[in-house]
């Protein structure tokens, strides 16, 4: 079985969402999901340790060799992606039962978590395909089954937001799908590895060019870089605070892993910065991103929104790794991937914990909170430790690796406006702490500690922050190994 | 045992004596006899290691590499031993103090005073045993962060804007600049490893480590160097043991403790004597210790007044070590000892005086030395100290720095040196002055209303202003610490 794992891995959580839908159970649905996200959590775990011992496994649908067929090829770089996926979505759904009881009604919930599964689905395909029209495919059903979760919000501006996202998500893929087939037309190939050796014969045309345009603004816009990011703050404000940790974990760090996957591996970093020199529109997107949203955070009054603007700032750390185009910049860009699913997961997770108790995340209604609900508020400290850049967490070692990498190019202003987001990041996270900490809380509304059932996925996030932190030796191994893989060092 | 290990019990007792003041949490008495047992275990530990440094060994605990090629590790070596030494001993003191303390003034939340009180000295000892930059980095920060409860322990809106300015500067100032040239000087040496000699030596111009000096002197927030001192004031509003262990010992002398270690280990003082930025950095010193004790001069809070006074006398340890001569080097060492004992002395006694006779300001304390003779004694002797004036510890520690002065050739620092004392000179010894020699204002007579603090409080007083004379006669042991890391570095 385990050769087939790579499509085993998609096909599983494909299978299980109609069945999550026709048992119309709220409980046997919820098996069904915990069932599909364990399953795709030990395939990808597989999978990155047999990447890493023997490296890229490739794997041909269907027995159809490639070109011609489609090829999913799982190496260090995607295993990862894989892996963080995975894992988020393993500790969301035990999370969802309760949180979803409280915020979705009971009718309705059945279909989330068939969608949820979806969803799960189209972003784990994304990331092990090796066929540009697959990612495509893929793409519509992970952001489809995204609008609808986003819509079961239970506040009625959800579904505009979720209208919104589906708006500008759909102008996305449909650039990205009009890329695609700009190099097929060139080309006559979708399978990644191949277009690799064919466009270099073609670049000189104007339609790669064009097609690489096409991409760039359907991928960042996907990926949410400043200034695409208009969907992403009322997305994530407004849809169900499961939905919020799962999606703000995984759905933009695939987005960035689809960056990587084009411009490095598909284009060439070569084609991609040498000759569209993409890393001069990158870095000062990713730098005003990183100023300009951290700003925008210090004020929200609600801290799932709050909590959003910060990601799109983080997001830009991202995208900064990657526009140093070296082994120390993408290295440090992987590595935030997975450090800041790691926080965000964690933060917004302890915000459902918020709202299944307290009915709402705006900070008004969070006076003495960090009495009230000790553990969650805790969880939260010590996740914005972690987006702060504290030592001994994940969002450390993110930010020694960026600044080493600004340094090793001489770049010490954009090393200044790392450490600067940091400061800023302080000054939001501490806004919070201040009113859970300093404000007495109202002893009529008795408010007690979220059930175990949310605190506990939320823990394991808290301590992967520092685990991660204090041993980061394989994390940044892994990271390392596909900068290597992307600018083709190895 | 093991001496490597012993150095993992100094680091874990206050950490476990912590999670033991939670669980006895509902049983003050045993609560607070847990963290005495806890403080003497670790200061024995630490006092253990004395005799193998002594002998050349250097103790080592490597625990595990956070990233390729940088370990989370501990080395003992004495000017860590020094620092380590008078913060264990110091935290035995200050626990009996505020026994005394918190229970004579009624305050909240003792279990959580004393649980980050005792997270604070572990992270006090990891940074003094730090073998590496990045260590010292971690525990830096874990300092910072968990005096942030103590600071703002009574969780009024004061406390609250104090906490702001504390967590903003001291966080500020450390990821913005120090850690920028913690990464700078990773990535121009390679290695972070606290080196005698320096490992900076060669690997760039003159101008650039001229510009990782100056982001290490401003991005040690914990030295207080000016501008970057307002954090410390704002600490006062803390209980006054917090102000006494950890704003006149613990995390103050982390600071400047950091900015010596960075000047012998990092660069070496040979090094540090070419750069163009070290005398430059030597006259900002300079100045804050001129401004420090003038600004406290004009404080009628005591509380406030010994803040700025600590500020003053942070920058004579930095400025020893800008002086890049051995002298300066031996006499910085010795005033992170000295001024520690003298100043939590000072400290200890202003908060008998808030205990016992509710009064904070130095106007309103006229006439009650002859109430608290024993408290406002100490504050005689500690105030002596803090001057340099024999027959105190503190005029040891002035000497040498005097001398590193003239050997750097620096007549204009000796001045600034002569000058801060004749400030401190006025400006601490008008409180017993006062207090012995004034009249009450209205004439009342104090000596029904109150007496001298409760007895813990006042054994802690004793013992401190006692060691502060104990030092002037016996300075060996710190100088002989001193002389060790300068012979090191000479071999």
């Amino acid at each position: 079985m385990t050769q087939h794992l790579p499509v085993l891995l998609v096909v599983v959580p494909l299978v299980a969402a109609p069945i999550a839908a026709l048992l119309n159970r709220p409980r046997l649905s919820w098996a069904v999901a915990v069932g599909a996200t364990l399953w795709a959590l030990y395939a990808a775990l597989e999978l990155l340790s047999q990447t890493m011992v023997s490296g890229a496994i490739h794997y041909e649908l269907g027995g159809w060799t490639a070109p011609y067929g489609i090829e999913y090829v799982v190496d260090a770089a995607n295993a990862w992606v894989v892996v963080i996926v995975a894992l988020i979505g393993a500790l969301v759904t035990p999370y969802a039962r309760k949180s979803v009881e409280r915020e979705i009604t009971k009718d309705r919930i059945p279909l989330f978590y068939a969608a949820f599964i979806l969803c799960l689905t189209g972003l784990l395909g994304i990331a092990v395909t090796g066929d540009v029209f697959n990612v495509f495919v893929f793409l519509e059903i992970s952001s489809l089954s995204a609008y609808a979760l986003i819509a079961l919000g239970n506040d009625r501006r959800a579904l505009t937001a979720s209208f919104q996202y589906l708006i500008m998500g759909s102008v996305g893929a449909t650039f990205i799908v009009i890329g695609i087939g700009l190099m097929y037309i060139m080309t006559g190939t979708l399978n990644m590895a191949d277009l690799a050796d064919r466009l270099p014969e073609v670049a000189s045309s104007r339609t790669i060019p064009v097609a690489f345009t096409f991409l760039t603004v359907g991928i960042t816009l996907k990926l949410a870089l400043f200034p695409l990011h208009m969907w992403l703050p009322n997305a994530y404000t407004y849809a169900p605070s499961a939905v919020t940790a799962f999606i703000a974990s995984t759905a933009t760090k695939v987005a960035v892993y689809l960056l990587l996957r084009f411009f490095f591996t598909i284009f060439g970093a070569t084609f991609s910065f040498d000759v569209m020199q993409l890393d001069r529109i990158l870095m000062p997107l990713a730098l005003i991103a990183i100023v300009a949203m951290s700003l925008v955070a210090i004020y929200q009054e609600n801290v799932k929104r709050l909590l959003a603007y910060s990601s799109v700032a983080q997001i830009g750390y991202m995208v900064l790794g990657i526009s140093f185009v070296s082994v120390l910049g993408l290295t440090a860009g992987i590595l935030h991937l997975f450090n800041h699913a790691l926080m965000k997961g964690a933060l917004f997770m302890s915000m459902g914990c918020v709202m299944y108790r307290v009915g709402s995340v705006r900070l008004e209604q969070m006076n003495g909170l960090g009495r009230a609900m000790p553990w969650t508020m805790a969880a939260f400290v010590v996740g914005g430790l972690s987006l702060i850049g504290v030592p001994l967490t994940v969002g450390f070692v993110s930010k020694w690796y960026l600044v080493q990498a600004a340094l090793e190019q001489g770049m010490w202003p954009v090393a200044g406006v790392v450490l600067l987001g940091s400061l800023l990041a302080l000054m939001y996270v501490w806004k919070v702490v201040e009113v859970a900490y300093f404000r007495e809380v109202d002893p009529e509304l008795g408010i007690s500690e979220a059930p175990l059932s949310l605190l506990a996925p939320t823990w394991v996030l808290v301590l992967g922050n520092l685990y991660f932190g204090i041993n980061a030796s394989e994390s940044v191994g892994v990271a390392t190994r596909a900068a290597e893989i992307l600018l083709g060092v190895l | 045992m093991d001496i490597n290990f012993v150095v993992g019990i100094c680091l874990l007792l206050p950490v476990l004596g912590a999670f033991l003041v939670l669980i006895l949490g509902s049983r003050p008495n045993v609560r607070e006899a847990a963290t005495l047992l806890t403080g003497g275990l670790t200061f024995w530990h630490v006092w253990g290691l004395l005799h193998h440094v002594r002998e050349g060994a250097r103790p080592r605990l490597e625990l595990l590499e956070i990233v390729p090629g940088v370990q989370l590790a501990f080395e003992v070596e004495p000017l860590g031993l020094l620092f380590a030494l008078v913060a264990s001993f110091l935290w035995i003191v200050t626990t009996l103090y505020a026994i005394g303390y918190m229970r004579g003034h009624h305050e909240e939340n003792q279990t959580r005073f004393f649980f980050f009180f005792a997270i604070a000295i572990a992270g006090a000892l990891a940074v003094a045993f730090s073998a590496n930059l990045f260590t010292l980095f971690a525990f830096y920060e874990v300092l910072t962060l968990c005096t942030f409860p103590l600071v703002t322990h009574h969780q009024t809106d004061e406390a609250r804007k104090a906490g702001r300015v504390y967590l903003g500067i001291l966080l500020t100032t450390s990821v913005a600049f120090q850690l920028l040239a913690i990464i700078w000087t990773w990535q121009l040496a390679d290695t972070v490893d606290f080196t005698e000699g320096g490992i900076l030596a060669g690997t760039a111009s003159n101008g650039v480590l001229s510009a990782i000096l100056i982001l290490f002197v401003f991005g040690v927030g914990k030295a207080a160097v000016m501008p970057f001192h307002r954090w410390l004031p704002a600490a006062m509003v803390a209980p006054t043991p917090v102000s006494a262990l950890l704003h006149a010992v613990a995390v103050v002398k982390a600071g400047v403790f950091t900015v010596l270690k960075v000047a012998v280990y990092v660069f070496g003082i040979d090094l540090l004597g070419t750069l163009a930025a070290t005398t430059w950095l030597a006259w900002v010193a300079a100045a804050t210790i001129i401004l420090g004790s003038l600004v406290a001069f004009q404080k009628d809070n005591l509380k406030a007044r010994l803040a700025y006074s600590t500020i003053s006398q942070l920058s004579y340890i930095v400025l020893g070590a800008l002086l890049a001569n051995e002298w300066g080097v031996i006499g910085g060492g010795m005033h992170i000892a000295m001024h520690a004992f003298g100043k939590i002395t000072l400290f200890f006694a202003a908060g008998a005086v808030l205990v016992a006779a509710h009064e904070k300001d130095i106007s309103r304390m006229h006439g009650l030395g002859r109430t608290m003779p024993i408290t406002f004694g100490a504050f005689f002797v500690g105030s002596l100290s803090i001057i340099g004036l024999p027959p105190a510890g503190g005029s040891w520690s002035k000497w040498f720095l005097g001398m590193g002065t003239l050997e750097a050739g620096q007549v204009g620092l000796l001045a600034v040196l002569m000058l801060s004392s004749l400030l401190g000179l006025y400006y601490l010894l008008e409180v017993p002055v006062k207090a012995f020699f004034f009249r009450p204002p209205d004439g009342t007579d104090h000596g029904k209303d109150f007496k001298e603090a409760p007895l813990p409080s006042l054994i802690a007083i004793g013992i401190t202003a006692l060691a502060t004379v104990g030092f002037f006669v016996w300075p060996d042991l710190w100088y002989e610490l001193m002389t060790m890391v300068i012979s090191g570095v000479a071999q």
